[in-house]
């Protein structure tokens, strides 16, 4: 296993750190160990190179420097904006947010709805889109927070943010869009846009795991979620994580620099995966097809369950993911496609590829050789296939969102 | 990723028995794509009455499907009087042990199994009839649970989860469940060595009251609140715990089980064993 090749099609659950970024950290670990807050020249170089890193995000987000916080992760973002909305608006207690977050804004959101905060989950159809006229309804005087998120983790359904956090704007509301997924795969400029905050994560682009932002507009009412020093100007306490803050801002600048080729070669490579996957019998994309990040292909291979198809793709050095109930950590598929509404037969067998500029052409024909004979591997052993192929009704059961 | 033993592994990369056997003497289907995983048994008898063939199909996970291969090596050679012994345990045990969250594969090939011998002898495949649905999500009943429970010594929710799946859904059972439960070794105390309760000095009423309010307050009310509802101590009399319930609780039907025994359950397990729940009417 270990010395075979590896084709990793699992960059939305994390990426390879880029070398670049690697070469970055690597004084910082060793004799540029200065804290950037303390008095001395050896500290203050190394506050020097933070402050770039800040300008290397708030560049590749169009924002200004003093409007990124660093923070420990994607997650502690989300937590943050979401915290902090609520703390500095007490007399607001509703927050509005989707059925398909990431469970760090949905486990929050469903913790506060249990401590009597209300919050409004809104649906999505079939192809995972939103409905933004029943977004601006939800929307009211005493809702403190709309968070949604910019892309999809699992099927990379983009949604409109920069459109919603015009209507929120208009009603005098917070809004935070999770962007983990969406940075480094989509152009972004919140300079010209009215998001209030926006949560990115490091190891989706290239950078370590344990590291993120949060991007806080300027006027913006704010309170701290990890509560102490000084650093971040008062709003994250904490010793800064230095040689991960600045392999976020070379991770940042290389991301900038390799967006079009995500929107072009990586896109291309998805694309192509997907075709050749549909020409298996029986098969399906989850998600709009046309809404989506460049790198992301939800496809669902009907009648065969996702973690046989894992494991079978595993052994051929293949990585992906499912959205399958043996691998959602739960005994039900997962909530992005129940609340789309995906049927059973499709569900349980989805795989989520997701590429990276990483991936060349050779590693698309890999796939594309092998994937054929596992689905038919599977099938031959599959009850309800045999079902299906004999035109007997095997019915679908739609998942109920 | 799941730890898997190498014959799990093994039965998974080379099934053996993948099929169906031709014109069998028993067939047994379990499952459903619904819920995830389903397994179709299918077994031929030689002159003197044993297992000559079986063959199965799987739409499952890996520990489905090795669960379901295994169980076809096991049994062929075996008389009806022996296959009808097989459990879950045997099959699990055959593959080297199975992760706890996945007993249930196990749990399948010996439902499976069962439902084909009842198809040969002429009854109906699961008797269903016979039970309860108690969870509505993955249709489980009562007398599966039982059965399950007993042949595996489980004792919490969770066990019966990953043992039937039964509670992995909405949740909304888990009461009954562990009503069921606490039915069952009731009547047959725990095999496993029960530790002897620590001495326990007899509260103060304040200390008493306290307790109440605290294991209302952290216990209870938060639960309540998630479902739109909420708890209020009305009085203390004795060992009777007199509550009024508000918002969504009130009007709902299962208000008196979720008083009896989520309420007691959680006051009893927190202050003393000697309480009761009563609920005051507005
Ligand atoms: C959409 C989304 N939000 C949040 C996160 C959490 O980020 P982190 O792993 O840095 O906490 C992830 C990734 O796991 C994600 O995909």
């Amino acid at each position: 296993m270990s010395h075979q090749h590896v084709v990793y099609m699992d960059n939305n659950a994390t990426t390879q750190v880029a070398p670049e970024v690697v070469a970055a950290m690597l004084p910082y670990f060793g004799e540029l160990y200065g804290n950037p807050s303390s008095m001395h020249a050896f500290g203050g170089q190394v506050a020097a190179k933070v402050d770039q890193a800040r300008q290397q995000v708030a560049d590749l987000l169009g924002a200004s420097p003093e409007e990124i916080v660093f923070t420990a992760c994607g997650t502690e973002s989300d937590n943050t904006a979401i915290m902090s909305a609520l703390a500095s608006q007490p007399d607001k207690r509703h927050i509005v947010t989707t059925r398909v977050e990431h469970p760090a804004v949905l486990n929050t959101c469903e913790g506060l709805a249990s401590q009597g905060y209300e919050v409004t989950f809104l649906k999505v159809d079939r192809q995972g889109n939103l409905d933004l006229e029943a977004l601006a309804e939800a929307v009211r005087e005493d809702t403190a927070l709309v968070s949604i998120m910019w892309a999809n983790n699992e099927t990379g359904v983009i949604f409109p943010v920069e459109d919603i956090a015009e209507i929120c704007a208009a009603k005098g509301v917070l809004f935070h869009t999770d962007a983990v997924q969406a940075v480094g795969k989509l152009p972004i400029n919140l300079g010209a846009s009215a998001i209030s905050m926006l949560a990115m994560s490091g190891h989706k682009l290239h950078a370590p795991k344990g590291i993120g932002i949060l991007y806080i507009k300027k006027g913006t009412p704010f309170v701290p979620f990890v509560k102490g020093g000084h650093q971040e100007h008062g709003r994250r306490a904490g010793t800064e994580n230095v040689p991960y803050i600045i392999g976020l801002g070379a991770a940042c600048e290389l991301a900038g620099r390799h967006l079009e080729e995500e929107n072009t070669r990586v896109k291309g490579l998805r694309d192509r995966l997907e075709q050749g996957l549909l020409a298996v019998e029986a098969t399906m994309v989850n998600g709009d097809p046309d809404r989506r990040l460049p790198n992301t292909s939800s496809v669902s291979f009907e009648y065969v369950e996702g973690e046989s198809i894992l494991l079978h793709m595993s052994d051929l050095g293949i990585c992906a993911s499912s959205g399958s109930a043996c691998t959602s950590g739960s005994l039900e598929p997962s909530h992005v496609l129940r609340a789309m509404g995906v049927p059973f037969t499709a569900a349980h067998g989805s795989i989520r590829f997701s590429l990276s500029i990483y991936n060349t052409d050779q590693d698309v024909d890999h796939v594309l050789e092998h994937m054929p004979d596992i689905i038919a591997k599977l099938r031959i052993m599959s009850p309800f296939w045999q079902r299906y192929q004999k035109e007997e009704c095997v019915t679908p059961g739609y998942v109920v969102p | 990723m799941w730890e898997y033993t190498d014959k799990v592994k093994e039965y998974f990369t080379e099934p053996r028995n993948v099929g169906e056997v031709e014109d069998p003497d028993g067939v047994g289907e379990v499952g459903s794509l619904a819920c995830g995983d389903a397994l179709k048994l299918t077994f031929k008898l030689d002159d003197q009455g044993k297992i000559e063939d079986a063959r199965f199909q799987t739409f499952g996970c890996a520990s489905a499907i090795a669960s379901s291969s295994a169980l076809t090596e096991m049994v062929k050679g075996m008389t009806l009087e022996e296959a009808e012994k097989v459990t879950n345990k045997d099959i699990a045990e055959f593959l080297g042990g199975l992760p706890k969250e996945k007993m249930h594969c196990s749990v399948m090939g010996e439902e499976a199994l069962q439902a084909a011998i009842r198809n040969y002898k002429g009854l109906e495949p699961l008797p269903m009839e016979e039970g309860e649905v108690i969870c509505q999500c993955f249709g489980v009943t009562d007398k599966e649970i039982q059965k399950v429970a007993t042949t595996n010594d489980l004792h919490t929710v969770e066990e019966i989860t990953n043992y039937t799946k039964a509670g992995g859904g909405c949740g909304e059972c888990h009461e009954q469940i562990q009503a069921i439960l606490d039915e069952l070794w009731e009547n047959a105390p725990r095999p496993v060595e029960v530790k002897p309760a620590p001495e326990k000095k007899p509260l103060t009423n304040i200390q008493k009251m306290k307790l109440i309010e605290e294991t209302l307050e952290r216990e209870v009310r938060p639960a309540l609140k998630a479902d739109g509802g909420d708890i209020e101590l009305i009085d203390i009399d004795g060992n009777r715990v007199l509550v009024s319930l508000r918002g969504r609780c009130s009007s709902c039907a299962a208000s008196e089980a979720t008083l009896g025994q989520f309420v007691q359950t959680k006051l009893r397990e927190f202050v003393t064993d000697d309480l009761t729940v009563e609920e005051v009417k507005p």
